[in-house]
């Protein structure tokens, strides 16, 4: 392709076209909005009115009172993530939009799970939150609630391992993400 | 100062000269504050007429338009005409009465939630929650419905906090710190985009409303006359080009011209100007210009590769962009101008072949295509038109052929029956030394008639042009052509008498029926002072062709 720079004229056979591809994973998106009322459902609204599916989305504040920060994520099978960050960036009140790369973000979730146990086998559900470095927070008689903190992967796995056991209830809070290193998210 | 005089200051500040409305319970202290202010108020009879009107105004005008309702049903009243604002990019500003704060969520009288209900379909919207935040709203406000793609923006005021006494202290630095338009396109793109077209050996530019709202039709006309390359219009595009012109092919689409369409299907090249690939455009978008390449140019980067990918994006306002693509454009060499000659050839055979084409009748019967023919020569072709919805409004954009922008008013995205009148009104107040017609359905008139009593108060000479064929027409020639000619409700029937419904609103009211004298009496009813309604008998069944039916591609043409 002859470069900007050069006086040849282009051959139009290689033009490739750009953006608007799914990219067939989970993308995770930090959402830097003004801290605002009703912030939370524009972003929101966007999402349903354009028919996008989101899969876990926080909201919390940052660092600076003025800012809130949204950590969205979405199946980038499903929607293309460069209309989604194109449609989010409309909304006046939205900052800065980081798709974050998997390899270069820690993300963590945290998970109360509540566990219908009885004698021993209260004592086999301790154990595997131990091997999964989660908190035992709560213990009836019949029952028993543990917290585990992780990615969401590890959150699942720990999910089919009590299962089978009778869980009575789960309640996970969706991920929050970070980008690794010095640099801002 | 009470809140309210803060904001006729901001209003005029921002250089309102007029504001379309209708008073109420939570917008009392507002309208106290219009005997005073200096500033025209025009009293419509109906909020959907006064954003319309706002709409009609901005659209010819270029400036921002203003439109002001009170609470609850005033508020849901112009939410039509704030979406119609949002799919067209229109640039308008709606200014809501609330209820007082303490009732806010108590299901009070003439309360709703304005804000949530407008949510999916503004621009932007804000909530007054302390009085002191009335004039920055309002500027941003301003700010934000004119810049970038422009757009409705709603500002609902809860009336206690209106006639707070606050100190007014003109705002002139705006605080938006997620909103950075993107107005100046990259110029290696552009470069890129001007050395694509010197290659392109089947081009087309498909300009669209982006070209008129960046006031950017003689830029086009530069770049497009730059070299030999044809050029078509989408509905809310023309006159961004001149219509009698040997590089124009016609409005593009479902019922674009062959010539128009045909090119498209053919092109190898198809560079997209303030457009945005609308379906209606497209027909099946798989089958959509299969030959082409993309250069899409357009102040909105959502637009970009949403549903065709793009292949040399350009994000920037199209007067700015195509500024640099002409400069671009003549500084290339070695442009060979004769690799089009070809190309030419085919679209000039599709021209011959395929005019716009209608059966003319042999008695005094109007045609409806003949009524715009008719209209064109008597407003001299330099009329603003503004128009309903439906068939009408295609024949119109067939026929009145527009040579300048912001003579063509009409409600593309969302296409909405009653918009013409309210629309032409509003075009009349911002261009008083301008003609302005409505080319109107008999079924989309009287969805806002009412307004025809707001042009004879307010001594706005529109001129309105009913093309009554008693039906439902485009519906009715859908259900004609895709349902088996099963007529389901299109029929309108013979009311109202237009003549005695004008007459009654104030308005002179004539009946044209008659094919020989159309011109010479429509020339009569322009010389009418004050606003006048002919209501024109058409032929009664008569389809709107050529027409790229739904899901087909635009090779399959049909009429």
């Amino acid at each position: 392709m002859g470069e900007p720079a050069t006086k040849e004229l282009l051959s139009l056979d290689d033009l490739e076209a750009a953006g608007n591809l799914h990219s067939g994973r989970k993308h995770v998106l930090s959402i830097l909005v003004e801290n605002k009322f009703g912030v939370l459902t524009r972003v929101a609204g966007l999402f349903a009115r354009r028919g996008y599916n989101i899969d876990t989305l926080t909201v919390g504040p940052t660092d600076d009172e003025q800012y809130s920060r949204i950590t969205l994520t979405f199946d980038g099978a499903m929607h293309s993530v460069d209309q989604v960050t194109k449609q989010l960036h409309k909304l006046i009140n939205v900052l800065k939009i980081r798709d974050l790369e998997p390899d270069d973000t820690v993300a963590r979730e945290l998970a109360l799970f509540k566990v219908a146990v009885e004698g021993a086998q209260r004592a086999e559900v301790m154990q595997i939150a131990d091997i999964f470095r989660g908190k035992v927070v709560d213990v009836t008689r019949r029952s028993i609630i543990v917290e585990i903190t992780g990615t969401t992967d590890k959150i699942a796995a720990f999910e089919r391992m009590v299962r089978p056991f009778g869980l009575i209830e789960m309640m996970r809070t969706g991920e929050i993400a970070i980008s690794r290193g010095r640099g801002e998210t | 100062m009470r809140a309210v005089d803060a904001i006729m200051e901001c209003l005029k500040a921002e250089g309102v000269d007029v504001v379309f409305g209708l008073p109420g319970g939570a917008n009392l202290p507002t309208y106290d504050a219009f005997v005073d202010a200096g500033i025209r108020h025009v009293l419509v009879r109906h909020e959907a007429g006064g954003g319309h009107a706002a709409e009609g105004y901005a659209k010819a005008t270029g400036k921002v338009g203003v439109a002001f309702a009170t609470s609850g049903p005033g508020a849901t009243n112009v939410v039509t005409p704030i979406v119609d604002a949002m799919m067209d990019s229109v640039p308008t500003v709606f200014i809501t009465g609330q209820v007082r704060t303490d009732l806010i969520g108590t299901d009070g009288f003439q309360e709703t939630d304005t804000l949530g209900i407008t949510m999916p379909v503004v621009k932007h919207s804000f909530q007054i929650r302390s009085p002191l935040a009335i004039p920055r709203a309002i500027h941003e406000a301003f700010h934000i419905a004119r810049s970038g793609r422009p757009g409705p923006v709603v500002v609902d005021i809860p009336q206690d906090l209106s006639r707070a006494d606050i100190d007014y202290v003109p705002v002139t630095d705006l605080h938006l710190p997620g909103y950075q338009p993107t107005i100046e396109g990259n110029t290696k793109q552009i470069r890129q985009a001007a050395k694509a077209m010197a290659s392109a050996r089947r081009p087309v530019i498909y300009a669209g409303g982006g070209v008129i709202n960046a006031n950017a039709s003689k830029e086009l006309f530069e770049f497009a006359t730059s070299d030999r390359f044809p050029v078509t219009c989408t509905l809310m595009g023309l006159g961004g080009f001149p219509a009698p012109h040997p590089q124009w092919l016609g409005m593009l689409g479902m019922h674009g011209t062959r010539t128009a369409n045909y090119a498209m299907d053919e092109a190898d090249l198809i560079c997209c100007i303030g457009a945005r690939f609308d379906d209606r455009i497209t027909g099946k978008l798989s089958e959509f210009a299969p030959h082409a390449k993309f250069i899409h140019i357009d102040v909105d980067p959502a637009e970009i590769s949403k549903t065709i990918p793009a292949h040399i994006p350009i994000v920037g306002d199209c007067k700015n962009v195509l500024t640099k693509l002409v400069r671009e454009y003549r500084a290339l060499e070695g442009v060979d101008t004769t690799r089009t000659d070809e190309w030419w050839q085919r679209i000039g055979a599709w021209q011959e072949k395929h005019p716009l084409r209608y059966e003319p009748t042999t008695d005094a019967e109007i045609k409806p295509q003949y009524m715009v023919q008719a209209l064109y020569e008597a407003t001299g072709g330099d009329a603003i038109v503004t128009s309903d919805v439906g068939q009408h409004q295609m024949w119109a954009a067939q026929y009145y052929h527009f040579a300048k922008p912001r003579r063509w008013i009409n409600s593309g995205g969302l296409g909405t029956m009653g918009f013409g009148l309210p629309a032409a009104l509003g075009a009349a107040v911002g261009c008083p030394d301008q003609t302005v017609v409505c080319i109107a359905g008999d079924g989309s008139i009287q969805m806002n008639i009412q307004e025809l009593a707001t042009c004879a108060e307010d001594k706005i000479p529109v001129k309105v042009f009913i093309m009554n064929n008693g039906y439902l027409g485009m519906v009715r020639q859908w259900q004609e052509l895709f349902w088996e000619k099963r007529y389901s409700h299109v029929d309108m029937g013979s009311y109202p008498d237009f003549v005695k419904l004008a007459d009654a609103y104030g308005a002179t009211g004539m009946r044209l029926t008659d094919k020989a004298t159309l011109v010479d009496d429509m020339k009569e009813a322009l010389a009418t002072p004050g606003p006048v309604v002919c209501d024109v008998r058409v032929t009664r069944e008569e389809n709107t062709y050529p027409m790229i039916a739904p899901g087909q591609a635009a090779r399959e043409m049909v009429g």
